[in-house]
């Protein structure tokens, strides 16, 4: 029986968990790069042993870190994402973390694409080691007003992140930034159009305003890639392609967990199937488990209708936050779900969230888990 | 030679505390030290060319903000990490 591989990122470095077949034992590996500020670290599945790791420290600029060996050794980008040099008299933003990785097209090895905050795009050919900007992204027409002002990204800065590459068409991308809204590219990048129609926003604010939309989270379908789930700001989102109206399945949440969160994760087989894990979204937006009871919740018919997965976790008096990256599943059968929270616990479920381990505790905080089945 | 002060966190890169470059300017000191030590200069200065908001670089004492500014061969730098919380 396959093994899996935990790819978690945190604020002070990066731990790879190993897991036996049965997910009975975890043998730890890290931390690597401790004290950097590690925002996502991603196997490429394309080849099953480059590592690509984000990171930056409280000083020093950010940089990629790459590994050819599953994280054995370590190499730095040679050309890390970096936005390109205004001109004189010229103001132009510059990177302060890149906050995204997604491997490229299984037709393309060695491209992959990053998202960074503030908000850009970049693009790798050669395996992550040189980056360069993705210029019809990041230099379209109202692309700085669609990205709006520091008030109108998170708390860490705003970011583009969700980068999806669809499996059937290397041509065919969509991304996500917090503020800016959901967007697609038909042409590899070259031109792009926003898809935030059917999308709620903070009352108060015009829905028009591509700077007001704050998609938290995007994960297409892998057995329906005309199938995208999306966990925003203002509800829980499902868009079935061609249509370009997203439909908001939270409703149908229970009303005192509501549908605000950050992570929403895809079945791998099943497109009826996801999981979200909410937070209370009401008055001063405190982002931890409601009520302090916590709960992941399954939807097995594409949003009609959410049931409740808590087995394993602690019954009360619990505050976790999850991060948008924090929460993944696995391709097994039955397929193993995973998520960390802020407080540095990773937890893994083996049988689609129906029961709940411990992985880990103690950790930093943790602002990604990944999935490889090795 | 200009001697040049590297705090721990980038000592992954040079080796050691202390190295010795060549340049007249402060621009030209730490392209110098990419050359040698390659990703060290990103990590300190951004793609618009303006020193990072937590380092502090400090020409024979003075802070400099200013990557023009001339140096001489005697001149010592010091690359200090500035505060930036836990």
């Amino acid at each position: 029986m396959p093994g899996v591989i935990l790819l978690v990122a945190t604020r002070k470095g990066a731990w790879l968990f190993r897991g036996d077949a049965g997910h009975t034992r975890w043998n730890a590996d890290g931390p690597h790069f401790l004290g950097h500020v590690i925002n996502h670290m991603v196997l490429d599945p394309r080849d099953g042993r480059t590592l690509l790791a984000a990171g930056k420290t409280g000083h020093l600029g950010p940089t990629i870190f790459r590994s050819t060996d599953r994280g054995g050794s370590w190499m730095e980008a040679s050309r890390p994402p970096a936005f390109s040099k205004a001109d004189e008299g010229e103001s132009a933003p510059s990177v302060d973390h890149t906050f995204w990785l997604t491997p490229g097209h299984p037709d393309e090895p060695g491209a992959w694409y990053a998202g960074t905050s503030p908000q850009g795009l970049f693009r790798s050919e050669d395996y992550g080691d040189n980056w360069a900007p993705v210029a019809g992204f990041n230099d379209r027409p109202g692309a700085r007003a669609a990205a709006g002002g520091p008030q109108d990204g998170t708390p860490d800065g705003p970011k583009l992140h969700s980068i999806i590459v669809d499996p059937r068409d290397r041509q065919h991308l969509y991304l996500a930034m917090s503020g800016g809204g959901v967007h697609e590219s038909t042409d590899r990048g070259a031109n792009w159009h926003p898809l935030v129609q059917g999308l709620d926003v903070v009352p108060g604010f015009d829905p028009t305003n591509l700077a007001v939309h704050d998609p938290h989270c995007v994960r297409l379908c892998p057995s329906r890639p005309d199938r995208l789930y999306q966990q925003n700001h203002c509800g829980i989102y499902r868009l079935d392609r061609p249509s370009e109206e997203w439909v908001r399945i939270g409703k149908t949440m229970p009303s005192d967990v509501g549908d605000i969160g950050f992570p929403i994760v895809p079945h791998p087989r099943d497109a009826d199937c996801a999981w979200v894990f909410p937070m209370d979204g009401t008055e001063a937006w405190p982002r931890t488990c409601p009520g302090g009871i916590p709960g992941v919740y399954a939807t097995r018919d594409g949003g009609a209708s959410w049931t409740r997965q808590s087995a394993g976790f602690p019954s009360d008096q619990v505050w976790w936050t999850v991060k948008r990256q924090a929460m993944i599943a696995d391709a097994l059968d039955p397929v193993g779900v995973y998520f960390g929270t802020t407080s540095g616990e990773l937890w893994a479920s083996r049988d689609e969230g129906e029961t709940w381990t411990c992985v880990v505790r103690h950790l930093p905080e943790i602002y990604a888990v990944e999935a490889a089945v090795t | 030679m200009t001697r040049v002060f590297i705090p721990s966190v980038l000592r992954s890169y040079t080796g050691s505390g202390e190295v010795t470059t060549k340049g007249n300017t402060l621009d030209e000191v730490l392209t110098d030290l990419d050359r040698r030590f390659p990703g060290l200069r990103f990590r300190i200065v951004d793609e618009q060319d303006r020193i990072r908001r937590h380092i502090r670089v400090f020409v024979n004492g003075q802070q400099t903000v200013d990557l023009d500014c001339r140096l001489a061969a005697s001149d010592e730098i010091h690359i200090v990490l500035a505060l930036s919380g836990g």
